[in-house]
């Protein structure tokens, strides 16, 4: 049975859409919210922000993360910023721009009406993180700095040093603390959530593991809220933290909710390169770095020969025999180039045989100009903590000699379905922030993960909640003794005790190692017909290795951290399929996701409007059986669609 | 590179625990010390032996979940770096590497190397926030902020909350991680407003939980990842007892 | 007792601070004081005469008692909190970390040394003028003589004609010059005067605190050590 998909998009003009909506949507009285329980899942931008939000309007909100405390989530590590439509730097910045901007970055494949929605919060953002205390960098008359970003030709990107995930997740972290105090929160640390229990078509709670006892304990609440960020570690090597993963929105997809647009994979132009085998994981450097950075390959292989046997330093290589190739192909967005772009032409570069490490998979990120136009000092007060930060891993000063930079898979723009309420397929059932697909299309831009979690948590989810939520305020607390909570959890205790029991020869990172190279080599930066299917195969078979050889050491009911990687890498193995037939189905190349049959002349993505304008949406029919594709068709009623030209 | 690494192991909370002794080989110079504690537990788990616990997380040195005493130092040889930031050539070919948990009367130990850092959660519910509510905000640019003003709120507000200060203090003070964040929030209008009752309600917890005293070693600020001064348990200081005197 | 400086760290610190600071101030007159007593003894006998059992400096007496009292029995309760606070379980390896002094680490062992150094101090000298004069006394007996109470100046010039007298005194003031160069710049610090730009400062003058009071004691240990021993002309000189 195909998913009626309703995106629930308000009529009217795209610009008045969002306040129509929250207009004619129905609130909870104070009375009642206080008798609605919300889970939320993750602590995030998203998370943190929702559970701090919905525990200030009333709600009993319980709020579950993995790590040991909800500071910890993934979104710390965003370094360079947040967008948002504020025009302080008077370069007729606007909301308009910034949704046209968003749009356009997303090579066409996001919702208007979202990305429209988005823009315009983008400043009400600001406006709350700077009154929590968050320190955005300042000018000297004590208002805001912004900086320019990828993909925008205005400066409307407001930082914190290289730490801006960090200060608004310790913003959101604070407002969560203060629920927490005030008791209307209830912090769930070293928990993980290992399914959504549906009842009568609606989520009901969770399945949760205690990561210290190992308890399995069930949790009821009138909606779920599924903040839980992306699945980029499908890919092993990534820039997530180790423990990102996408169990918590796969379970939601298992269990009925519509899954989008799953191959949109942004991949990042600049991280330090791979340099062995046993690495965990790989380091972003902050995209900031191409604000002064310019990015460059030898022009002779015989340099790059040279540089790789160790005969020729880089920065003896004179001007005239270095390819700016960002610059010569892009001039007017030369270096910043939105990022699935600037990726690409990495990748192109390298397969043309100027890579220049040993591997053959790095591009240079000079600072020389810089240092000669600005002064080391200046360039040492922007850069100076990634620069040590690069030198540390290393070994080498980019003072010196230039940095080397690879792209490595960095976010996930697919995830749970949503509709402009942002709740998924199942009633009750919320996914918000990088675990849903919606507003960043095929691609997102920089300094945009930031500003759409905190959109989804802080402006949308809390009203849009109430809309559905004043259907339950007669509804009585969630009985957790009903036979779906049974089964869940039977069904959880079944899953563990399988694999615990297998007993087999290999650790479960060597599978995911495994996954990893398979994901990468075939469903990575670029992708043809061949690979998808070639993946496909593999990633079954590595799947039936993983159920029949993995081996899972330690007991069940305690700290196993073997177990908990065990359970996700289970997920990932269907994930990275459920990929994989994503893209096989797409084929065009848009944003992040770029089929090589389907390229420009000039090797730019060649996307096919009239066949794949549409929201790919995955349904759920058993693990070793093809998920069902329902599309959801976007309409384009504002923007123009044309082929993405950052040239001229 | 070889070396020969000491680690506590403990089962759980309750169990006592005890330094066992392992070899790991032909580690590379560029391996992170995490990277080389993974290599460590693949091996345990083709092994059939339960792998070390330990805690880590963005392996980029700021989530703050890494933690680890590493021949005597919070977070390894090296200064304003975490665990997941130190890499092997830090150390010489045949080292002895004695890995410990934090030690803490405040951070108990939940497994082998992994302790409970709860404690800083609580410290911060009690009074770490400014109390705004959502949507109820001016403008962003309505109130200037000197930048040297923002810029110090901001060189406080690097502490990721590892625990390293109170780990490494001999006194097991968390007096760096309180002031870090009572004083970013001193340095803002935003939080100035509730300054004084933040500042009373967070030594108080402090205490409560059973941290120490600070006298002022310094040892804190040696260790911190972040680099973060002891001037701002200075101001910290300045704050609670302008506070209390006010009473 | 429901007082911040008896039931919060910070408000203990102060009282470590505060009583800390009285007895330095009180150390750089006593050592001001005994300058003089390398000039004459006369003017040295007149202060002792002064500081007899008069009201003031008994008053005064009193009050170093009790700021001794508190500032150790407040540091015994600060590392008891503080050795429970390290928890049960210690670390098999411990490193110096670079930068943090020795001194900071140690103030407790520093404080008993200055502490039973103050003891021998008072029973040599205190014991022998002030209590005398509170008993009612004006005299006691001093290596085998009868000494007024008030002539301090004798008894300077007995007790460090005796080398083990100064070889004592010598270690009770690098102990203190030890606790003082990171008592003196902790005091502002923990009464929250103190930020980056001034720490070098205060370091600083902690130093040279500590320094003037360790050669201003010093000096009038050694030099009546040399001329009662001096080799050359046997204590004429």
């Amino acid at each position: 049975m195909a998913f009626k998909l309703d995106a629930k998009i308000p009529q009217g003009k795209l610009a008045e859409k969002w306040s129509n909506h929250k207009a004619a949507i129905k609130v909870v009285s104070p009375a009642n919210k206080r008798k609605l329980d919300i889970i939320v899942i993750g602590t995030g931008l998203g998370g943190g922000a929702a559970a701090a939000s919905l525990g200030e309007l009333g709600y009993n909100v319980k709020v579950f993360c993995i790590q040991d405390s909800p500071r910890r989530a993934h979104s710390i590590a965003a370094q360079g910023g947040i967008n948002a439509a504020k025009n302080y730097q008077n370069d007729n910045d606007s909301v308009y721009r910034l949704f046209y901007d968003t749009i356009k970055g997303g090579d066409y494949r996001a919702r208007e009406a979202n990305v429209y929605r988005l823009a315009e919060v983008s400043n009400l953002i600001i406006d709350q993180c700077v009154a929590q205390g968050v320190p955005f960098a300042r000018e000297y008359g004590g208002l805001l700095a912004n900086r320019s970003f990828g993909g925008a030709q205005v400066s409307r990107t407001f930082y914190a040093r290289g730490q801006t995930g960090q200060q608004l997740l310790l913003g959101a972290y604070a407002a969560l603390n203060k629920e927490i105090a005030a008791g209307s929160v209830k912090s769930y640390p070293r928990h993980e959530m290992l399914d959504v229990v549906v009842e009568n078509g609606e989520a009901r709670g969770i399945i949760a593991r205690n990561l210290v006892t190992g308890e399995i304990e069930r949790h009821g609440a009138h909606a779920v809220v599924i903040a839980s960020g992306g699945y980029g570690n499908v890919f092993f090597l990534s820039t997530n933290a180790m423990g990102s993963n996408g169990s918590a929105a796969f379970q939601c997809y298992r269990k009925g909710a519509g899954f989008a647009n799953p191959c949109f994979t942004q991949i990042h132009p600049t991280c330090i390169p791979v340099h062995g085998t046993q690495q965990s994981k790989l380091t972003l450097m902050s995209e900031s770095l191409r604000n002064d950075g310019r990015i460059w390959v030898p022009k002779k292989l015989e340099d790059v020969k040279a540089l790789r046997a160790g005969t020729l330093k880089p920065s003896d290589i004179k001007e005239e025999d270095r390819d700016y190739y960002l610059e010569r192909r892009y001039p007017a967005f030369g270096n910043l180039v939105p990022r699935d772009v600037a990726s690409r032409a990495a990748k192109e570069r390298c397969d043309a045989g100027f890579g220049v490490n040993e591997t053959g998979l790095a591009v240079f990120l000079d600072f020389k100009t810089a240092i000669e136009r600005l002064g080391k000092d200046i360039i040492k007060q922007r850069y100076g903590n990634l620069f040590d930060m690069y030198e540390e891993i290393t070994d080498v000063s980019p003072y010196e000699e230039p940095m080397q930079i690879f792209p490595a898979v960095h976010y996930t723009m697919g995830g749970i379905w949503v509709d402009y309420n942002l709740m998924t397929t199942i009633p009750g059932l919320y996914a918000i922030g990088e675990a849903n697909f919606s507003d960043h299309g095929a691609n997102r831009l920089g300094a945009s993960a930031l500003m759409q979690g905190l959109a989804d948590g802080y402006f949308v989810l809390p009203y849009t909640i109430g809309d559905y939520l004043a259907a339950k305020i007669q509804a009585p607390k969630v009985d957790t003794n009903t036979p779906a909570f049974e089964e869940a959890e039977k069904a959880v205790k079944e899953k563990i005790a399988k694999l615990m029991s297998i007993n087999g020869k290999q650790s479960v990172d060597d599978i995911h190692k495994k996954l990893g190279h398979i994901m990468w080599e075939n469903v990575g930066m670029a992708r043809t017909k061949e690979s998808l299917e070639k993946a496909i195969v593999e990633i079954q078979a590595l799947r039936k290795e993983f159920w029949k050889d993995v081996k899972v050491v330690g007991d069940p009911m305690s700290f196993n951290v073997e177990l908990e990687k065990a359970l996700r890498l289970a997920d990932f193995l269907e994930l990275g399929e459920l990929m994989a037939r994503d893209a096989l189905n797409r084929a065009e190349s848009c944003g992040g996701h770029f089929r090589s049959e389907h390229q420009t002349e000039e090797g730019e993505a060649l996307r096919h409007d009239e066949e794949f304008s549409y929201a790919a949406v995955w349904e759920y029919k058993g693990m070793d059986e093809a998920p069902e594709l329902t599309k959801e068709p976007l309409i384009y009623e504002e923007t123009e669609r044309k082929q993405r030209n950052y040239k001229d | 590179m070889n070396f020969t690494l000491k680690i506590w192991r403990q089962k759980d909370a309750k169990s006592k625990g005890a330094f066992e002794t392992y070899q790991v080989k032909d580690i590379s110079a560029d391996t992170s010390f995490l990277e080389m504690l993974d290599i460590l537990n693949n091996d345990l788990v083709h092994a059939g032996k339960e792998p070390v616990a330990f805690d880590h997380d963005c392996r980029e040195g700021i989530c703050g979940m890494c933690s680890l005493h590493i021949n005597g130092l919070a977070h390894g040889p090296g200064q304003a770096a975490t665990t997941c930031q130190i890499y092997m050539r830090k150390f010489k070919d045949g080292d002895t590497i004695t890995i410990e948990p934090w030690r803490s009367a405040a951070f108990p130990v939940i497994k082998d190397l992994v302790v409970n850092r709860g404690a800083y959660d609580q410290i911060l519910q009690a009074g770490g926030y400014v109390s705004v509510r959502t949507n109820s905000v001016p403008d962003a640019n309505a109130i200037p902020i000197p930048k040297a003003d923002a810029d110090e709120s901001m060189d406080a507000a690097a502490c990721i909350g590892c625990g390293a200060c109170a780990a490494t203090c001999k006194n097991g003070s968390a007096m760096l991680f309180v002031a870090a964040r009572v004083s970013s929030l001193a340095k803002l209008p935003q939080g100035r407003v509730e300054g004084a009752r933040r500042a009373k309600a967070m030594v108080a917890k402090m205490d409560e939980l059973g941290f120490g005293n600070c006298t002022n070693t310094g040892a804190c600020q040696a260790e911190c990842p972040k680099g973060i001064s002891i001037a701002h348990i200075a101001r910290l200081n300045r704050e609670f007892l302008a506070a209390k005197i006010q009473d | 007792m429901n007082c911040f400086l008896y039931n919060s760290s910070v408000g203990k610190k102060l009282v470590m601070s505060i009583s800390g600071c009285a007895l330095v101030l009180f150390i750089l007159f006593h050592m001001s004081m005994n300058l003089t007593a390398l000039f004459s003894a006369e003017a040295y006998n007149m202060i002792c005469e002064l500081l007899g059992a008069n009201w003031y400096a008994l008053v005064g007496t009193a009050g170093l008692a009790a700021l001794v009292f508190i500032h150790f029995a407040y540091a015994l309760l600060l590392t008891w909190n503080n050795y429970r606070a390290r928890g049960t379980q210690r670390y098999a390896v411990t490193t110096k970390e670079p930068g943090v002094s020795w001194a900071s680490k140690n103030m407790l062992v520093l404080g008993v040394i200055v502490l039973l150094g103050l003891l021998l101090h008072l029973t040599h000298f205190w014991a022998k003028m002030q209590l005398v004069e509170i008993m009612g006394g004006h005299e006691s007996m001093v290596d085998g003589k009868m000494v007024a109470a008030t002539d301090g100046a004798e008894l300077i010039r007995y007790t460090f004609s005796q080398w083990y007298n100064v070889v004592l005194y010598l270690v009770w003031f690098v102990a203190l010059w030890f606790h003082l160069t990171h008592g003196v710049w902790s005091m502002f610090q923990t009464a929250g005067w103190a930020n980056d730009t001034w720490y070098p400062r205060l370091k600083c003058l902690a130093n040279i605190v500590a320094t003037l009071i360790f050669l201003g004691f010093a000096v009038v240990v050694i030099f009546f050590f040399v001329k009662a021993n001096c080799p050359c002309c046997g204590g004429c000189c």
